[in-house]
């Protein structure tokens, strides 16, 4: 779809060509949205706090799976390990050496770029479906090292983790931590967006769009397709370690193959290829189970939950509402929220006129 | 190497898929700053001696020469930084990306940033070699004709267009030697005027040695320096367009029978 510039807006350089934001509006949407969300933790209460530390945190991870799915074209059904290898090395690191949580949160991200990278070198080779299968024996592999490497993990007991703090102030609250969140989140995705506008982020998209010509073009396939998996993990491993020190318990089980599957699906109802629609998936993941609750609790008692007893049942709806919402999205938006929102802008901008 | 050695050189590459010979023993030589165009009939090997330049497929034996370094095993993406660039037969554009970003990739050997300055971009300096570029790029999307795409998906565009934005990440490489496979097919009358007029002003103002496939008879023996003419994966004959087309044997790889042919079903 060509952007649309609304009339009278007229580029002068190719500076102001090559901005994220583009035009006037968006940039005040920008700076609106900023200023709300750090109001947020001065009005919301922490539950519904958590649950945007969880967007966030969730957010930052599915971006770094839609650079690897979504702008390069390769597979992973193994994310969820890279996030929960971050969570444990922060969480690792800042108890066998003490290191301070602020700088853990970066170091589990470049740890978990290298097993990435290491995991990620049969996609130099591979592609499609054997990817896919490669990715899961990473998955598999690293939730056997959770299980049984005690010194990392704390083994089936799980670890407990520490919160953040700026010189003697903690950050153990859902307000505060939130500040932190929020700043990550506007680096990882200012980064990301950075990327795709320069060099290396267009090779990405040459490699999944047409790999043969992409050569030719001088583009490197091994060194791209290796890199979007380190990229993709660094993200995972940031993303695992600011989900560690939130919750401040980490547990071996959490990281398994159905929350890689969430991954995918945040991705795919975001918007393959679209950055701000990692964040759009996210915050649908993290909304759907308590629409779904509402929903269950609105119904308690009534005739329809005797018949089916929902109550009990919750976590089962809350799976069948995940699979449905991929479904729905694969079959009537397969470009995903972030093309949903292109179009509400472009309804505005072109009314009364539909095209 | 002196400015008299021809830009590429291949000396008797032969190309073999299992039992089949697409490329028999082929010998030729491009001097620097000429257009020269292979012909031959359907899979004469002409796409396949392309390839073999290009990098896509690899040569059983024999050797090529690009600008006095040996290219014959080196890998694709390695010969755009040399100065070699193409464009493909069946169109092979990044159909999600934009023209302009398309026309960017073609830039890739010239950009330095790598991913982390890409990603600081305002601090690692890529914003200011992004705009560098984008000025030089401008000028092709200028000399192409094609400003007011520049922002269009390129999956989105019709055929002719489509050719134009893939010679334009062609000329984007700066190539000392560019391939173009068929950079007329399916165009039209005016399309195909406006391309063989590109085409000379790629060789005579941007100062590039072209080699091209073409089946237009037409536009091939009115602007091609000199013409190889392939037939089942053997050099047939080669020389100034005149002589090809007086060859005996061209006629009779194209025609068949030479003595039942008229002699206008050859256009000159």
């Amino acid at each position: 779809m060509t952007v649309m510039t609304p009339a009278g807006d007229f580029r002068t350089s190719y500076r102001a060509d090559t901005t994220i934001f583009p035009t006037r509006g968006s940039r005040a949407a920008l700076w609106a949205g900023l200023a709300v969300l750090l109001c947020a933790p001065l009005v919301l209460d922490r539950y519904l706090l958590s649950l945007l530390i969880n967007v966030g945190t969730l957010g930052i991870a599915a971006l770094g799976l839609n650079i690897l799915v979504g702008f390069t074209g390769q597979i992973s059904i193994g994310h969820a390990a890279f996030f929960g290898f971050g969570a444990f090395s922060s969480a690792w690191l800042h108890e066998s050496f003490g290191l301070p949580v602020l700088l853990c949160i970066p170091v589990a991200g470049l740890m978990t770029a290298l097993v990435g990278l290491v995991f990620g070198a049969p996609a130099a080779r591979l592609k499609g479906l054997y990817l896919a299968i490669a990715t899961l024996a990473a998955q598999f592999i690293l939730e056997d090292f959770f299980a049984r490497a005690r010194w990392f993990t704390g083994g089936v007991a799980g670890r407990l983790t520490e919160s953040p703090a700026i010189g003697s102030f903690a950050l153990d609250r859902e307000e505060s931590y939130f500040y932190l969140v929020l700043a990550f989140v506007i680096i990882m995705f200012v980064a990301a967006a950075n990327l795709m506008r320069t060099r290396d982020g267009r090779a990405l998209v040459a490699v999944r769009d047409h790999y043969l010509s992409a050569e030719i073009m001088g583009i490197n396939l091994a060194y791209y397709r290796t890199l979007s998996f380190g990229i993709a993990s660094f993200y995972a491993g940031i993303g695992g370690a600011l989900y560690a020190h939130h919750l401040q318990f980490v547990s071996v089980e959490a990281f398994n193959i159905l929350f890689s599957i969430q991954f995918l699906g945040m991705v795919i109802i975001g918007g393959l290829g679209s950055i701000m629609g990692s964040l759009m998936g996210a915050a649908f993941m993290v909304a759907l189970p308590e629409v779904v609750q509402a929903a269950a609790d609105a119904l308690a008692g009534g005739a329809i939950d005797r018949a089916l007893k929902i109550g009990g049942n919750i976590s089962f709806l809350r799976e069948m509402a995940i699979g449905a919402a991929i479904i729905l999205f694969l079959i009537f938006e397969p470009d995903g929220l972030a093309r949903r929102w292109k179009l509400i802008k472009a309804y505005w901008k072109l009314y009364p006129y539909s095209h | 190497m002196g400015e008299g050695e021809p830009i590429l050189r291949a000396n008797s590459v032969s190309l073999r898929f299992g039992g089949i010979r697409a490329l028999t023993e082929v010998s030729f030589a491009i001097e620097r700053g000429k257009i020269f165009s292979i012909i031959g009939p359907n899979g004469a090997g002409k796409t396949s001696m392309v390839n073999c330049v290009s990098g896509r497929y690899r040569p059983s034996e024999g050797q090529i020469l690009f600008d006095g370094n040996d290219i014959t095993r080196l890998r694709p993406n390695r010969r755009a930084a040399l100065g070699l660039g193409r464009t493909f037969q069946n169109l092979a554009l990044f159909g999600h990306m934009s023209v302009l970003d398309n026309i960017m990739v073609g830039r890739h050997h010239l950009l330095k940033s790598g991913f982390l300055s890409g990603m600081a971009y305002w601090l690692g300096g890529a914003q200011e070699e992004e705009l560098r570029h984008r000025r030089e790029v401008e000028e092709i999307i200028d000399f192409l004709q094609i400003q007011h795409i520049r922002k269009a998906q390129a999956g989105t565009l019709s055929y002719g267009l489509r050719k134009r934005v893939e010679l334009a990440r062609a000329v984007a490489l700066r190539p000392k030697l560019i391939l173009l496979d068929e950079p007329m097919a399916g165009m039209n009358l005016e399309e195909k005027e406006d391309m063989a007029r590109t085409i000379l002003d790629l060789n005579e103002e941007w100062g590039m040695t072209i080699l091209m496939i073409e089946h237009d008879m037409g536009v091939v023996m009115d602007i091609s320096h000199r013409v190889m003419v392939l037939d089942f994966g053997r050099k047939l004959t080669e020389g100034r367009p005149e002589e090809v087309m007086a060859h005996p044997d061209v006629r009779h790889a194209y025609l068949g029978e030479v003595d039942e042919a008229p002699s206008e079903a050859v256009p000159a």
